[in-house]
């Protein structure tokens, strides 16, 4: 399989559900079917493209060219497959999640749902697949604007005070910064390709070297690196799904790959690390990933309080990436995978929670765990996985993390990370503590040492919601047991530039 | 073949007069719907013979130039006669059933009377070669304007003072035009724009020519509302028909930049002292002011014809600061978001009036929740705001990459942040409507028309052609170079010649 | 003659450009300040008038004639291509008075009066008068005034 029309396959086919599924509205079996073959093909497109990938044909589409030296281009590259597949992975899952959910929770406007969460895929995958800064900015744009009213659903006054705040933020950002350091970058180089080993090394002073990567990781605001984090919170009004995976999976890994891609391939390691321009983008990671772990721990809202969680880990990766070393950049690569499974599961949990009890505070959750045992057992495996506990995969991306910064020879952040980690149990832990020990808040009052807890009926949320979690769930402990393979596959970034193109 | 500049404007200029003599609404309209799109077929003829940067020199009456009137067609002005055609065809077919709604039928003849009469002061002033007959034209123009303008009456009698504020304000700038015109005469002797440029050049600087330069640019100011010379504009494109709104939104201020960029970099040329200071601490400076105020006020506004209004001072403003760089790159980027503009603005104001034809109101809180029952005229709107804010693959993208592109290259990158920071603004005014249309409930009791194809089809017709100029720009932006080349390469041949 | 004394011929020599700015600054003054709109347009049509003698003042030739052909060929003429020009502008004047004047009656027809500042207060009251809660404006207002 070389065609490289593949990539174009695979972008449509979410567009393609789209379309199916907006003319689908009277129908709503159909529709939910549709949706979730939709999202069958979409994965199995990806890993036609995979394939090819790693049978070594490069492959590399050019649609049209908008301006001379301006193209719509899509190029695979390792990071960009990594994306691709947990992105569309995880639509499987949290397609077939929504179903149980969106029925569970009553919610109206359904089928606006589901024709905003297949475009936002395609807006997902055109940011893994893109060849060019340009590309990807469209794409960028584009998941922006189709979320929003993913955010806004319930169309309620807070759900659309949080949606404003989502798409000021993010489109404020993307337009100010972001797209200020494209042009910046175009008239300092005349190219936007996406090159191995960078393209502004020669082009560019230091000083400058570190406005440039200022604009371009304040720009990307869906990496949510404070100050510009707060959308990601306003976010969680909307419904758990798409909280689940585009406000853990696709925008937000979209905001940190694009990151990690501009570090790549428009600077090239080599420089950041030269010219130590990204040191305050270290330390910034590193403060972002402490402060938004503190405001977790005293987050009530279940969602608010992943919210919270999701803005430290993703510091990881931009972390990793401000590193500028080979270990930092597969640390990061590895944590896109490692959270998105792990956080996934943890908002399906919450959300199955929501569906079963319309309980939304942790403080309410005493005792549920007995009577949702695999929602809350898969909530435990979830949650130690993005502490970081071995045999989970979490457990990886510490370690390389840590490898990282002793490589780099910053060993506070080794002390930063581990404090990261006691943070995470403790606002992790309770969570499953309270719905496995405690007794139900009405039967307070019982002495568990010496009385039985009176026998709970099981009454778990429809299957639709659990068993799409469970299998995130274990895909936690998989992810562990494969590390051999991702790190080989992950070894392919280039990170120098091709033989005899000087930097 | 050789007389299409003068068929240019005869064509339209003859028409108008039948309108008003057969008076038969629909026979009116059918005239101007033809004789619309036979101009737009001449310029687009015209366009195609001078693109490879001949120009056309037509003696009109055969009185030879300086003394007789000239009508030149370069690149430039070509490109400016097919946006005046190109979008007075897309209109036409809308205006049907829009002022068949607007307006009482005793005065549709006149209104395609008027409308013609329009067209053809845009379109002379754009063709003509002749500084004193840019003036008739465009008083021409005007004054079918304010005739226009003041037709809204029918829908709120606001407009007829909107119409007697514009006439204040639009004789006085015509007027301040004339008397600039008077002393560029008394230094050179001529009004002939080729003749001007080169006796200006070999006259070299005085007072009276300064005179003459600043009172041409108050002006030519009043007339594309350019900040703070704006007031008029609000106004008169709220009340005034939606027809007329969307025609002259997207080309009476586009004609009035073409003046200004012709007045000051083929005549007074571009390596005039005067003039480059004042684009610099002057003219730049008040565009970046049009853009930001013009946009917050663009947000509090309460109408949404009367909110697209401010932001149309706020895209001048981008127009303007493209000019005022005085670079080849900069020209380029006003030429090009002459056009996007143009399409842009012409299918947001199309979209306020298929609400208006809807609804009978603009008033935002009356646009409540439209985007369920109106799903083709919100969308059209949301794709319309997106490109006014500049996203990607929407025509107003292109414009805004040229626009800090040139920023760069003066490595002004201060500017370059402002450009986006105000682009932001428009964000917010885009997305207040998005947000009454899409997430707010429809009131209970609501009598929506259903808004018929004829007014459709061209909206959408504007609107993805902006898309499709903002996916492959090739086009708009070769011709807006090689119009800025033809601005600047007129300037310095006339400025070397003449030493 | 030194500098400093008052140039006379700056004065007396260009006398007919002074009339012409006193004479526009009269029609500009009472463009702009009259309240009552007949005399708004009686102002702006002063004003184009100053620009009409501008021009014509600038045609006139020491000692020329009036423009039409003579057999003598050492006859001076005045420049008659500023006439010209201003025929056509009393042309657009005309017009722009006519129309002005159309739209005045219409004005007093639907508001029944033509001074500005009536007119101001009717459109005022047009408005409506209960701020909108979508207006950003409006509801920052409300929230200051804390009734939300």
């Amino acid at each position: 399989m070389t065609d490289p029309n593949i990539i174009l396959i695979a972008l449509l086919m979410p567009a393609l559900t789209a379309l199916i599924v907006s003319r689908l509205d009277a129908l709503p079996d159909m529709r939910d079917g549709v949706s979730i073959l939709g999202a069958l093909a979409t994965f199995g497109a990806v890993l036609l493209t995979l394939q090819a990938f790693l049978e070594g044909t490069p492959l590399s589409i050019t649609l049209f060219e908008v301006m001379p030296g301006l193209t719509l281009n899509f190029t695979l590259e390792p990071l960009g497959m990594v994306f691709a597949t947990v992105a569309s992975g995880l639509w499987i899952i949290t397609a077939i999640y929504s179903v149980g959910y969106m029925r569970g929770a009553g919610e109206k406007n359904q089928t606006r749902f589901y024709i905003c969460f297949a475009l936002a895929i395609t807006g997902a995958l055109g940011i893994a697949f893109a060849g060019n800064l340009f590309t990807l900015f469209i794409f960028y744009e584009m998941l922006t604007v189709v979320t929003y009213p993913l955010v806004a659903h319930k169309q309620t006054p807070e759900a659309r005070a949080g949606a404003r705040t989502y798409i000021s933020i993010l489109l404020g950002t993307s337009i100010a910064f972001f797209l200020t350091a494209i042009i910046w970058t175009w008239s300092l180089t005349g190219t936007l390709e996406f090159t191995p080993g960078g393209i502004l090394s020669g082009h560019i002073s230091p000083v400058f070297t570190g406005v440039l990567l200022a604009l371009f990781a304040f720009g990307v605001g869906k990496a949510a690196l404070m100050p510009f984090h707060r959308w990601l919170p306003a976010a969680m009004v909307a419904p758990t799904p798409v909280s689940a995976l585009l406000h853990a999976v696709a925008v937000v890994k979209a905001g940190v790959f694009t990151l990690l891609k501009i570090g790549i391939y428009i600077f090239g390691i080599g420089l950041l690390s030269r010219t130590g321009a990204s040191e305050w983008l270290m330390w910034l990671a590193a403060a972002s990933i402490l402060i938004s772990s503190i405001i977790a721990l005293n987050q009530d809202n279940l969602k608010a309080r992943l919210a919270y969680s999701t803005i430290s880990q993703l510091a990881y990766v931009t972390l990793g990436l401000a590193l500028a070393n080979q270990m930092g950049v597969i640390g990061g690569a590895l944590q896109i995978m490692t959270h998105a499974l792990g956080k996934v599961t943890l908002f399906m949990a919450a959300g199955a929670i929501y569906v079963a009890t319309h309980k939304t505070h942790v403080s309410e959750l005493d005792g549920l765990g007995r009577q949702m045992p695999f929602t809350f057992a898969a909530f435990t495996i979830a949650a130690l996985s993005i502490i970081g506990l071995p045999p989970l995969g979490g457990a990886w991306t510490k370690w390389y993390l840590m490898l990282s910064s002793a490589e780099a020879g910053h060993q506070v952040l080794i002390v930063v990370l581990m404090i990261s980690s006691l943070l995470n149990v403790a606002y992790l832990l309770p969570i499953s503590a309270r719905g496995f020990f405690y007794p139900p808040s009405r039967q307070r009052g019982y002495d568990m040492s010496t009385e039985k807890l009176p026998p709970v009926k099981m009454a778990e949320a429809p299957w639709f919601c659990v068993v799409p979690l469970c299998i995130t769930a274990l895909g936690c402990i998989v992810l562990f047991f494969t590390i051999g393979d991702l790190y080989e596959f992950l070894l392919r970034i280039p990170l120098l530039p091709l033989e005899g193109v000087t930097p | 073949m050789s007389n299409l500049p003068a068929l240019q404007i005869i064509l339209p200029l003859m028409a108008a007069p039948i309108c008003a003599m057969v008076g038969r609404p629909k026979f009116a309209w059918g005239l101007a719907t033809l004789v619309a799109w036979a101009s737009f077929a001449i310029s687009i003829l015209l366009f195609l013979s001078v693109r490879d940067g001949t120009v056309i020199s037509y003696d009109m009456g055969g009185w030879a130039p300086p003394l007789g009137i000239e009508y030149r067609v370069d690149v430039l002005n070509a490109f400016v006669l097919m946006i005046v055609s190109g979008m007075t065809s897309f209109v036409m077919p809308y205006a049907l059933k829009s002022v068949a709604s607007e307006l009482h039928e005793s005065q549709h003849a006149y209104f395609y009377t008027a409308f013609l009469l329009c067209m053809t002061g845009l379109m002379g002033v754009a063709i003509t070669g002749d500084a004193f007959n840019v003036f008739v034209f465009l008083e021409i123009s005007s004054l079918s304007t304010y005739a226009l303008v003041a037709m809204g009456a029918a829908r709120d009698k606001r407009a007829l003072t909107a119409a007697f504020n514009y006439l204040i304000m639009g004789t006085i700038g015509a007027t301040f035009f004339v008397i600039g015109l008077g002393m560029m005469y008394m230094v050179t002797g001529t009004l002939n724009m080729a003749d001007l440029a080169q006796k200006i050049a070999a006259n070299g600087d005085s007072r009276t020519l300064r005179m003459g330069f600043s009172f041409v640019l108050v002006g030519i100011g009043l007339k594309l509302a350019m900040f703070p010379l704006h007031l008029w504009l609000p106004n008169a494109y709220s009340y005034a028909p939606s027809a007329v709104t969307t025609f002259l939104a997207s080309t009476a201020t586009k004609v009035a930049i073409y003046v200004m960029a012709r007045f000051m970099f083929s005549i007074f040329g571009f390596d005039y002292d005067f003039q480059a200071n004042t684009m610099q601490f002057i003219m730049l400076p008040l565009a970046l002011v049009a853009m930001f105020a013009a946009s917050t006020v663009a947000i509090f506004q309460e109408d949404l014809k009367r909110m697209l209004a401010y932001s149309s001072v706020a895209q001048v403003g981008y127009m303007l600061l493209g000019m005022s760089f005085l670079t080849q790159l900069g020209l380029t980027a006003t030429v090009v978001h002459m056009f996007n503009h143009a399409l842009i603005k012409g299918g947001l104001f199309m979209a306020a009036g298929c609400f208006i034809y809807a609804v009978n109101s603009s008033r935002i809180d009356d646009l409540k929740g439209l985007g369920r029952i109106m799903p083709w005229t919100s969308a059209a709107f949301v794709l319309g705001g997106l490109g006014l804010i500049g996203v990607p693959m929407t025509a107003g993208f292109i414009s805004k990459w040229y626009l800090m592109q040139a920023a760069f290259e003066l490595d002004w990158w201060p500017i370059a942040l402002l450009i986006v920071a105000s682009s932001l603004l428009a964000v917010i005014y885009v997305w207040r409507m998005v947000e009454v249309l899409y997430l707010r409930d429809l009131p209970e009791k609501n009598d929506v028309r259903a808004v018929p194809l004829t007014m459709l089809v061209p909206m959408w017709g504007l609107l993805l052609l902006s898309v499709y100029f903002g996916v492959s720009a090739d086009i708009t932006v070769s011709a807006a170079s090689r119009a800025a080349n033809a601005l600047i390469g007129a300037s310095n041949i006339f400025w070397q010649s003449g030493g | 003659m030194p500098d400093t004394m008052i140039n006379m011929d700056l004065v007396t020599g260009h006398y007919n450009y002074w009339l012409v700015v006193v004479l526009m600054m009269t029609g500009l003054f009472i463009t702009v300040s009259r309240g009552n709109l007949i005399k708004k347009i009686v102002g702006l049509n002063l004003f184009q008038t100053s620009v009409f003698m501008l021009y014509i003042s600038m045609g006139k030739i020491k000692g020329g004639t009036a423009p039409i052909l003579t057999d003598d060929p050492a006859t001076v003429y005045s420049n008659p291509l500023p006439h010209v020009l201003i025929l056509t502008a009393i042309v657009v004047g005309i017009a722009t008075t006519a129309l002005a004047l159309a739209l005045i009656i219409r004005i007093r027809e639907s508001y029944g009066t033509i001074e500005a500042d009536e007119i101001l207060e009717i459109e005022h009251q047009i408005d409506d008068p209960d701020p909108s809660p979508t207006n950003p404006a409006n509801a920052l207002m409300a929230r200051i005034r804390g009734n939300r």
